[in-house]
């Protein structure tokens, strides 16, 4: 009997090391395949909703960009509902986090941290499965300034445009603002059906408020890529106080066309000639395509990339890989063309050198070349996130300010910021002058019609700034505006006029708080 | 005292020792557990804690206390086994239940778990030495017997899901099959171990038992059909028919009985399958539960199941943390399924070795008994456990076609709660009886 009761025995063993086999299988081996089949679908977007994700803030520690609260509704499979308690005053930088149409925005581009899957929070992990504890990712804190963020906002108003502010010393992302911009809430949570309605009005929106006129979409520059032409002077010798020919018009070489200076006016009361710092206040086109014409296409080509515009060569070649100065979400960095590119045609020098032609830049990018003049020639990547803290508190993951390069010397630096306060103070820009601040700008009225004469489509307005600009100061701020179709005064649109007052507000607000 | 019950004494205290020490640990993996469902569910300790812990802590104390006096030198692991078995099935129907709303249904389990643990102790106060059992075979048999047929009693049995093994007299429904299969067990070692020798004799030609022997297996065949046929419960009759088998093979030797069993068993399935349509339609779902036509249709509970083991992966979400309510009926059939998701294959592989420990010493407790009933009696009830396990386990994981069987201790329904507990508290007396050899030291 005892030797059939051990046989019984190894039946069972041999039984259940079927068992182990069978679990190993389904569990280890086969357990991805098996997981991700489609029909498990639900379980797994379930478990994406089960983490408890982590929260963005802004950079005051408090003010909450991006959250997830628990579901009220205890028989929901999403236990955790994202929501965005700013809606749409964030959204473009939070982005969304949709369970049909997936996250972008930071809400992707930290996600690893965000849902504590980073390889940063495998300790904590392990302790939370030891423990039992239900998984929390990690915290975000970005730049933002929420006060700023509001101003910069209301200051747009009901104007389709946008507002970059960064801090030169270290390219932090104070505000950045795009209207219109859009909730991520309804992307987030709802129904199915909500979810898709949402997201319809949005990408038939012909205003395009997924995608952010701050750092995504590209314009013309106009006379803010003055900045460039002037450091590229500057940095082969040529000082402020240089003087050039003034003719009423520019007759381009190889060709019978013709650069005129904004609204064909007479540049500085038509003097025979005007000062580089003359030009610049008055924003001469003339002036400028000589100087970029006397440059040559490769010391401006040169200039331009190293305040971080991408070389392109149109006409086929017009897209960047990627961004020349790194950022944490997807942006577009501004375009200039290959020196090359101008071989056959000496013209497009001289509309390249006053922003023209094959020209791109959106306000991060002229706001980096704002911060990089006030910080004495030396450019700060943009930085929006600066810390990771998990759900302890601990912080596990620091960003540091990082240096992008120095387009221009400290010498020149501190001529531009000279020309730049006379805009301000005596030219283009006085709309942005703040009593008791030295103000440093530049406006930029960009044609929306291309080539076409006598068209009469507004332009785009842009203007630039920093503060306080005074000698021995350290500037805090640099802005970049942009307004679209000449906002409120149409074909009547310029920089100074339009976008320099919205600058000024993000200036004063920030100065004063 | 004298110089021989020496080293005895010192044998029991140590394994008294060695039991409480086991009996801490599981109470404290069962709390722990209960804990970290709250945790996870809720991220918060259980607001019951302390009355649930002190009341499982308490009975479990009392279970041990009752061994302690009553069966001194019983098999020290068995008992902590089955209170770590009951504690995680119960922090898992508390978890699963809590989801869904129904936390009353886990205190109704709780409740029968403390009712096992009473009927585990009355059954080591009232059967003081195992061979009393011995002395009603027939009657006992006939008890068997009856249990098992019960809910065919028109207004007295009624179905749930297709079958019929639930039998309600008003203040009290159970299935009484659970205990008919335990009554049915003590009558087999009785009728066997009084019977193995002609049996075993009964040889006839090409190693056959003669036919006039082949009565008892023929009976227990038909029995078994009846209750497949009647009741058209599949998994009663099976570990009915496998235990009797097993038993007969274990008493005579003769592995003929054993061959002789499964042609048995191969003609019942095939009957079974030519007669009950729901038969067909599990195997038709063990091989094609995955199948698009089929995976939100009659294969959604195992393929869900099939889902929560693999989304478990190793280490499992953490208990609290999965989804193993999309499982439907994961609280009974599929609770390994849930363990599967929130503790990981190692989680699993760990509850399957718990049980593992439970057949093993079960199966000890046979070896190292001298008395041929008492042999039977362990075997026979470890078998029980032993086939019960498997035969969830395996259709649960797609071995075999799923039998809706509970995983005893764990699984929810009080009846069967209950009953394994009597089957352990037998086990135990067997372990500590007079006709228990004390294994030699080295």
């Amino acid at each position: 009997m005892d030797r059939q009761i051990r046989r019984l025995g190894f039946a069972f063993v041999a039984l259940f090391a079927l068992l182990f086999a069978q679990v190993a299988y389904v569990q280890v081996f086969a357990a991805n395949r098996i997981a991700g089949e489609p029909a498990n679908a639900a379980r797994q977007i379930r478990a994406e909703y089960s983490v408890e994700r982590g929260q963005i803030l802004a950079a005051d520690e408090r003010t909450v960009l991006a959250e997830s609260v628990a579901n009220p509704d205890p028989n929901s499979v999403y236990r955790f509902l994202r929501k965005y308690p700013g809606r749409e005053l964030y959204g473009q930088l939070t982005g969304y986090y949709s369970r049909i149409y997936g996250f972008n925005g930071l809400e992707d581009a930290m996600n690893p941290y965000l849902s504590g899957t980073a390889p940063e929070f495998t300790a904590q992990n392990l302790t939370d499965i030891l423990l039992g504890r239900p998984k929390v990712g990690g915290t975000v804190l970005t730049t933002i300034v929420p006060s700023l963020q509001r101003v910069a906002r209301s200051a747009l108003g009901s104007h389709q445009g946008a507002v970059v502010a960064l801090d030169p010393g270290s390219g932090d992302v104070l505000a950045m603002y795009s209207n219109p911009g859009y909730d991520p809430n309804p992307l987030s949570t709802g129904t199915d059906e909500q979810i898709k309605t949402a997201w319809n009005t949005l990408i038939s929106d012909p205003q395009r408020p997924l995608v952010s006129k701050a750092f995504q979409e590209l314009y013309l520059p106009g006379s803010t890529f003055k900045l460039v032409t002037a450091s590229a002077a500057l940095e082969n010798g040529w000082g402020p106080d240089k003087t050039w020919p003034n003719p009423h018009v520019l007759n381009l070489p190889q060709s019978s066309s013709t650069l005129q200076n904004f609204g064909n006016e007479i540049c500085h009361g038509g003097t025979t000639t005007v000062t580089m710092a003359q030009g610049f206040e008055q924003s001469c086109n003339v002036t400028f395509g000589l100087i970029g014409l006397h440059l040559g296409a490769e010391r401006l080509s040169a200039e331009a990339h190293r305040y971080g515009f991408c070389p392109i060569l149109p006409p086929n070649e017009v897209t960047c890989a990627e961004p020349t100065i790194p950022f944490i979400l997807p942006w577009n960095s501004g375009r200039f063309p290959e020196s090359s590119y101008f071989n056959e045609n000496l013209p497009k020098v001289a509309l390249s050198a006053v922003g023209l032609d094959n020209d791109k830049q959106n306000p991060l990018q002229l706001a980096l070349e704002s911060a990089a003049i006030a910080n004495g020639g030396l450019l700060y990547a943009p930085r929006l996130v600066t810390e990771v803290r998990d759900s302890a508190g601990r912080t596990i993951k620091l960003f540091d300010k990082q240096e992008y390069g120095r387009p221009i010397t400290p010498h020149t630096a501190d001529q531009m910021r000279q020309m730049m306060i006379s805009v301000v103070t005596s030219g283009t820009g006085t709309a942005a002058q703040i009593p008791g601040t030295i103000v440093a700008g530049k406006t930029g009225t960009a044609t929306n019609c291309g080539p076409v004469p006598n068209c009469s489509v507004p332009p785009n307005a842009w203007f630039t700034a920093f503060a306080p600009a005074g000698s021995g100061q350290t500037p805090t701020i640099a802005v970049a505006v942009i307004v679209l179709d000449g906002g409120d005064l149409g074909s009547e649109a310029t920089g100074g006029r339009v976008a320099a007052p919205i600058a000024k507000q993000v200036l004063q607000a920030y100065l004063k708080g | 005292m004298s110089a021989v019950a020496v080293p005895a004494d010192a044998a029991q205290t140590r394994r008294a020792r060695t039991g409480f020490g086991l009996l801490i640990l599981a109470v404290a993996g069962s709390l722990l557990a209960y804990v970290l469902q709250g945790l996870g569910l809720h991220g918060e300790v259980p607001r019951n804690l302390a009355v649930y812990g002190l009341v499982f802590t308490g009975a479990s104390l009392g279970g041990w206390l009752v061994i302690r006096y009553a069966a001194r030198s019983a098999d020290p692991a068995l008992y902590p086994v089955a209170v770590l078995l009951g504690g995680l099935g119960l922090a898992m129907l508390y978890r699963l239940m809590d989801e869904r709303g129904r936390v009353d249904i886990a205190r109704d389990q709780a409740i029968w778990l403390l009712i096992g643990l009473v009927c585990f102790a009355l059954t080591l106060l009232v059967v003081r030495d195992i061979r009393q059992l011995d002395a009603f075979t027939y009657t006992i048999g006939l008890a068997g017997i009856v249990l098992l047929l019960l809910p065919i009693v028109p207004g007295l049995g009624y179905e749930i899901n297709g079958a019929r093994l639930w039998v309600n007299f008003g203040f009290l429904q159970f299935q009484p099959a659970e205990f008919g299969r335990v009554l049915i067990v003590i009558f087999l070692a009785s009728y066997l171990s009084q019977r193995r020798e002609l049996l075993a004799a009964g040889i006839g030609r090409f190693g056959l038992p003669r036919v006039k022997d082949l009565g008892p297996l023929l009976l227990a065949w038909g029995a078994s059909l009846a209750v497949l046929l009647l009741e058209r419960d599949v998994g009663a009759s099976l570990l009915l028919f496998g235990v009797f088998v097993v038993m007969v093979w274990i008493a005579t030797g003769r592995s003929s009985y054993l061959l002789l069993g499964i042609v048995l068993f191969a003609i019942g399935a095939y009957i079974g399958w030519l007669a009950l349509p729901h038969i067909q339609e599990r195997v038709v779902i063990w091989f094609h539960a995955l199948d698009p036509k089929n995976v939100n249709g009659i294969g959604y509970q195992l393929a869900q199941g099939w889902f929560a083991f693999a989304s478990g992966g190793m280490v499992g979400t953490g208990l609290g943390l999965g989804s193993p309510t999309f499982i439907p009926y994961v609280g009974s059939d599929f609770i390994l399924a849930a363990f599967g998701e929130e503790l990981g294959m190692l989680g699993v592989a760990g509850i399957l070795l718990l049980y593992l420990v439970l057949i093993g010493r079960g199966l000890r407790i046979g070896v190292e008994r001298q008395d041929t009933f008492g042999k039977l009696l362990a075997v026979g009830l470890t078998t029980v456990i032993g086939l019960q396990v498997f035969t969830i386990a395996a259709g649960v994981l797609r071995l075999i076609p799923l039998t809706g069987v509970p995983l005893p201790l764990v699984s929810y329904g009080g009846t069967s709660r209950v009953a394994t507990f009597v089957i352990l508290a037998l086990l135990v007396r067997a372990s500590a009886g007079a006709w228990y050899r004390e294994r030699k030291g080295p």
